[in-house]
C-alpha cells in the first residue's frame, strides 16, 4: 500500500484518505459487527475433534487489498498461459509423455510420484481438460513483480471467502463502493457452473451437475454448501451416489437420477474404494469404471496432483515453453531443489535465511522458516534434510509482500499472498482478483487458515474516479 | 431432491417442533410450580409426563426423586440427554447445517442463531430462569415456522419439512393426552370439581386454554377437552388437524412406491374425520391414544423407507 518513503501508492490514495478520516472506534465496531455476522451466517470452518456446533471463524481483515487494473490484466494473461500449459502437461503425462521423452523433466520425478495415477493412463477426458478449477498462489518478489508460489490443481478452496468477503465489505462500508470502481466478482458461481457444464460427457445436452462433499464435518463444508446453493445444484455425499451399468445415479425422493458431471471436493484417494483407499467411506464404489468409460466427468480430473507437486513446480516455466512455445509471463519464485547436490550445498549454507518445504506437504505444515527458527530447530531440520534431501525444496523468504492490516495495535503491515481462481473448460475464465490471505501474526509468513491466517477483500480497481 | 436432503429437512422440522412442544409443556408445569398449593398434583403430572415422553428411565438414571425443578431443568437444559430442548435445538441446527444450501439463508440463519443463543442460555447453568428460557424457545420456534412459510419455495423440501412438523406435532399431542388420561376419563369430574391445575397444565401445554374459552364459553369438562384436542379440525394442534396436513403434504410428494403410505395416512385422517367422541369413549381413550401412536410410528417408518432412506438398489 505504501511506497518505501511512506506515501500511499496511487491506487491506494483514495482509500488511504478515507481511512485517515475514520474515527478508530468506528473500525473496531465494524470489525465486531463483521465477526457477529460471520457467526450468524455460519461462514466458518469445522475444527476436527471438537464438539458439534463449535466451528471457528477465519479471521476477516477489514482493510482491503487493492490492485490496479493494468497490473491485474498482466496477471490474468499470465495465469491463463500457465494453466493452459499445466493442462497440456497433465494430458501429455497420461498420454504420449513427450515432455519426458524430450528429457526436460526426469521421468522418475513424474512416474514415481505418489500423485501420478497409472489408472489414468490413456484415458481421454472431455476437452482434454484436467484442472477445471485451479487456485494459483501469487506473491510479489523483492522487485515488486508477481510470481507464482504454488499451483493448486487438486481441490483448491477459498473461493467462498472471496465472495463472502466482498459481500461483507459492501455491507460494512457501502460508501467505499460508490467512491471506487471495483470490479465485481459475484458472477463466479455462474462461470463455474457454465464451465462444469461445458465439460460434460459427449452427447449430453442438458447435463446434471452435482458437488461431491465429504460432509458437514469437513473443514471446507461451508464452501461446498455455499457453492452448491449458488449454482443451484445438489450437494451430494458418496452415500447419495451409486453406479449402475457404468453410469452414476443419485438417490432422490423420486427414484434414481442420472449424474453427468461431478464437481468433487474430496481427494483422489477417497473417490473410489474399489481402486484407491479401500477404507474410504466418502467415495462411490465403481466410480472410476464409469469415469474411464466416459459416462461421467469428474472435475478436477483424477491425477492432477502430478502437476502441482512442489517437486514438479520448478519445471512449469519449461512446460510453458515446451507446450505453448511462449516465454512465461509470470515466473516462479526462485527454488532450490535439494535433490541436486549444488542446490543442497547452497541451502545448507544459508538455512537461516530460507524457507524449506516438504515436496508433498500442504497447509503450511512440515516447513522450516529459517529467519524465525531457533538454532535448535535449524539443526533438527538440517538433520532431516540430510537424511532425505529429495523430499525438500527451498525458497527465499522475500516471497511475501505486506499489506496494512487492522489488528490490536491498530493498522500494521502483515504478509499477504493472493489466490486467483482459474476456470478451464471450453475456454479459460477468471473473475478479477481472488482470495487474499494474510498472516495475522507479526512477522509471520504463514497465511494458511489452519495456522492462524486470515483473509481480506481483494479489489481490482477498474479505474480511479 | 436427494433422499438424504429430504431426511435432514424432515428431521430439522421434527426437532424444532419437538423443542416447542417441550417448551410449552415445561412452561405449563413451571407456572404451576409457582403456586404454593400445587405440590402433590404437580409431582403427579410431572411423573406422568416423563412417562408419556418416554424420558422416565433417562431421568431416573440421573436423579432419584421426581423434584419439579430438577425435572424441568432435565427436560429443558440437559445436554447429555438427547431428548432435552437443548439437544433438540442442537439437532435441528445440525440437520439444517447438513442441507443449508437447500434452505433459504433466512431459515438457516434463524436456526443457526437459535443454537448460538441457546448455548448462551445453557452457559448460565442452574442460574437460568426456566420461565424466560422456554418463553424464548417458543418465540424462536414461531420465528422458524414463520420464516419457513414466508420464504421457502413450495417444493418438495417444503413439503418434507411440513410432514416432519405435523408428524411430530401429532405425536406430541397424543403423548400429552396419554399423560392426562386419568383426568380425561368420563366422570373424572363427577366426584366434584375437576383438579383445576391439571386442566390448566393440559390445556396450556397445547396452547388450548384460551381456545377452549373461545370455543365453548362454558366450564371445562373432560368430554369437551378431549373433543377439542382430538376431533376439532380448526384446532391447530388437534390430532385431526395434524393428520389432515400430513395427508395433504404426503400427496404432494408421492412417488412410485408411496401409494400404501399415502393410503394409510388418508385412512387415519378419514377415521378421525368421521368418528364421534362417543365412539372413542366407548372404545376407551387410553386404547385409542395408544393405537393412534402405533399407527403414527408405522407411518413414520414408511415415510422413511419410501422417501428418506430408500433401500439400496443394485
Amino acid at each position: 500500500m505504501y511506497l518505501a518513503e511512506g506515501a500511499a501508492r496511487a491506487h491506494y490514495q483514495q482509500y488511504f484518505e478515507w481511512l485517515q478520516a475514520q474515527p478508530s472506534d468506528r473500525l473496531v465496531h465494524k470489525r465486531a459487527e463483521a465477526d457477529a455476522l460471520f457467526h450468524r451466517v455460519g461462514i466458518t470452518f469445522a475444527v476436527y475433534g471438537q464438539e458439534e456446533g463449535t466451528e471457528r471463524l477465519i479471521p476477516f481483515d477489514i482493510v482491503p487489498r487493492v490492485l490496479p487494473r493494468e497490473e491485474w490484466i498482466r496477471l490474468e494473461s499470465g495465469l491463463k498461459q500457465r494453466v493452459r500449459a499445466l493442462n497440456a502437461f497433465i494430458h501429455d503425462i497420461y498420454h504420449e509423455q513427450q515432455i519426458l521423452k524430450a528429457g526436460l523433466i526426469p521421468a522418475e520425478q513424474v512416474l514415481c510420484n505418489s500423485q501420478y495415477r497409472p489408472e489414468m493412463q490413456d484415458v481421454d477426458v472431455p476437452g482434454g481438460i484436467y484442472a477445471h478449477v485451479a487456485g494459483i498462489d501469487i506473491v510479489r518478489n523483492g522487485e515488486g513483480d508477481f510470481c507464482v508460489l504454488e499451483d493448486n490443481l487438486r481441490v483448491p478452496s477459498g473461493v467462498s471467502y472471496m465472495l463472502e468477503n466482498r459481500k461483507m465489505m459492501m455491507r460494512l462500508f457501502p460508501e467505499l463502493f460508490s467512491t471506487h470502481r471495483i470490479a465485481p466478482v459475484d458472477d463466479y458461481p455462474d462461470l463455474l457452473l457454465q464451465n462444469l457444464r461445458s465439460v460434460a460427457p459427449v452427447g449430453v445436452a442438458d447435463p446434471t451437475v452435482v458437488l461431491l462433499t465429504a460432509g458437514a464435518n469437513n473443514s471446507a463444508y461451508f464452501e461446498h454448501a455455499f457453492l452448491a446453493q449458488q449454482m443451484g445444484i445438489e450437494l451430494v455425499e458418496g452415500q447419495d451416489l451409486f453406479v449402475r451399468e457404468e453410469a452414476i445415479y443419485m438417490r432422490t425422493t423420486q427414484g434414481p437420477q442420472r449424474v453427468d458431471v461431478i464437481y468433487r471436493r474430496i481427494d483422489d484417494d477417497f473417490l473410489d474404494p474399489l481402486v484407491f483407499r479401500p477404507d474410504s467411506m466418502l467415495g462411490v464404489p465403481g466410480l472410476l469404471t464409469a469415469y474411464r468409460a466416459g459416462h461421467v466427468t469428474i472435475a478436477n480430473a483424477i491425477g492432477t496432483g502430478v502437476a502441482d507437486d512442489k517437486s514438479i513446480y520448478p519445471y512449469v516455466p519449461e512446460m510453458i515453453r515446451f507446450y505453448l512455445g511462449q516465454s512465461p509471463m509470470i515466473g516462479n519464485v526462485p527454488t532450490w531443489m535439494l535433490r541436486k547436490p549444488d542446490d543442497l550445498a547452497y541451502v545448507l549454507a544459508h538455512l537461516a535465511e530460507l524457507v524449506v518445504k516438504e515436496v508433498h506437504g500442504a497447509g503450511g505444515y512440515g516447513m522450516l522458516i529459517g529467519p524465525a527458527a531457533s538454532s535448535g530447530e535449524l539443526e533438527a531440520f538440517r538433520a532431516r534434510i540430510l537424511k532425505e534431501p529429495e523430499r525438500y525444496i527451498a525458497q527465499p523468504t522475500l516471497a511475501l509482500s505486506t499489506c496494512p492490516t487492522f489488528g490490536s495495535p491498530g493498522i500494521a503491515p502483515r504478509h499477504i499472498d493472493l489466490r486467483p481462481f482459474v476456470l478451464s473448460g471450453r475456454e479459460i475464465t477468471l473473475v478479477p482478483g481472488g482470495l487474499t490471505r494474510v498472516a495475522l501474526r507479526e512477522g509471520s509468513l504463514v497465511v494458511n487458515s489452519s495456522q492462524g491466517g486470515g483473509t481480506k477483500d481483494t479489489w481490482v480497481l477498474e479505474d480511479i474516479c | 431432491m436427494l433422499s438424504r436432503t429430504a431426511d435432514h429437512v424432515y428431521w430439522m422440522s421434527r426437532y424444532i417442533e419437538r423443542a416447542e412442544s417441550l417448551a410449552r409443556l415445561v412452561d405449563a408445569h413451571y407456572r404451576m410450580s409457582l403456586l404454593p398449593q400445587s405440590g402433590e398434583t404437580l409431582e403427579k403430572t410431572l411423573a406422568a409426563t416423563l412417562k408419556a415422553l418416554s424420558m422416565e428411565d433417562a431421568y431416573r438414571e440421573r436423579h432419584v426423586r421426581v423434584e419439579p425443578r430438577r425435572v424441568l431443568e432435565f427436560v429443558s437444559l440437559d445436554r447429555e440427554h438427547p431428548g432435552s430442548i437443548m439437544s433438540c435445538l442442537r439437532s435441528a441446527r445440525e440437520n439444517a447445517r447438513a442441507v443449508r444450501g437447500t434452505l433459504t439463508s433466512e431459515l438457516w440463519e434463524t436456526l443457526n442463531s437459535t443454537w448460538l443463543d441457546a448455548r448462551l442460555h445453557g452457559a448460565q447453568g442452574s442460574r437460568v430462569d426456566i420461565g424466560v428460557f422456554v418463553e424464548w424457545v417458543k418465540e424462536r420456534s414461531h420465528l422458524t415456522r414463520g420464516v419457513t412459510v414466508g420464504t421457502m419455495l413450495r417444493d418438495e423440501a417444503f413439503h418434507f419439512s411440513r410432514i416432519g412438523t405435523f408428524l411430530e406435532r401429532a405425536d406430541n399431542t397424543a403423548r400429552i393426552l396419554a399423560a392426562h388420561q386419568s383426568d380425561l376419563k368420563p366422570g373424572a369430574d363427577a366426584a366434584g370439581v375437576p383438579d383445576p391445575y391439571a386442566w390448566s397444565v393440559l390445556l396450556r401445554a397445547l396452547s388450548a386454554f384460551e381456545v377452549y374459552r373461545r370455543v365453548y364459553r362454558d366450564v371445562i369438562t373432560p368430554h369437551r377437552v378431549a373433543q377439542m384436542l382430538i376431533l376439532r379440525e380448526d384446532m391447530p394442534r388437534s390430532l385431526l388437524r395434524c393428520c389432515k396436513e400430513l395427508y395433504q403434504n404426503l400427496r404432494s410428494v408421492r412417488n412410485d412406491q408411496s401409494q400404501e403410505t399415502e393410503r394409510r395416512a388418508g385412512e387415519m385422517h378419514a377415521v378421525l374425520h368421521f368418528t364421534r367422541m362417543e365412539a372413542i369413549i366407548a372404545e376407551g381413550l387410553p386404547r385409542f391414544v395408544q393405537q393412534f401412536l402405533d399407527r403414527l410410528r408405522d407411518l413414520g417408518e414408511r415415510i422413511a423407507s419410501d422417501f428418506l432412506v430408500p433401500p439400496v438398489e443394485a
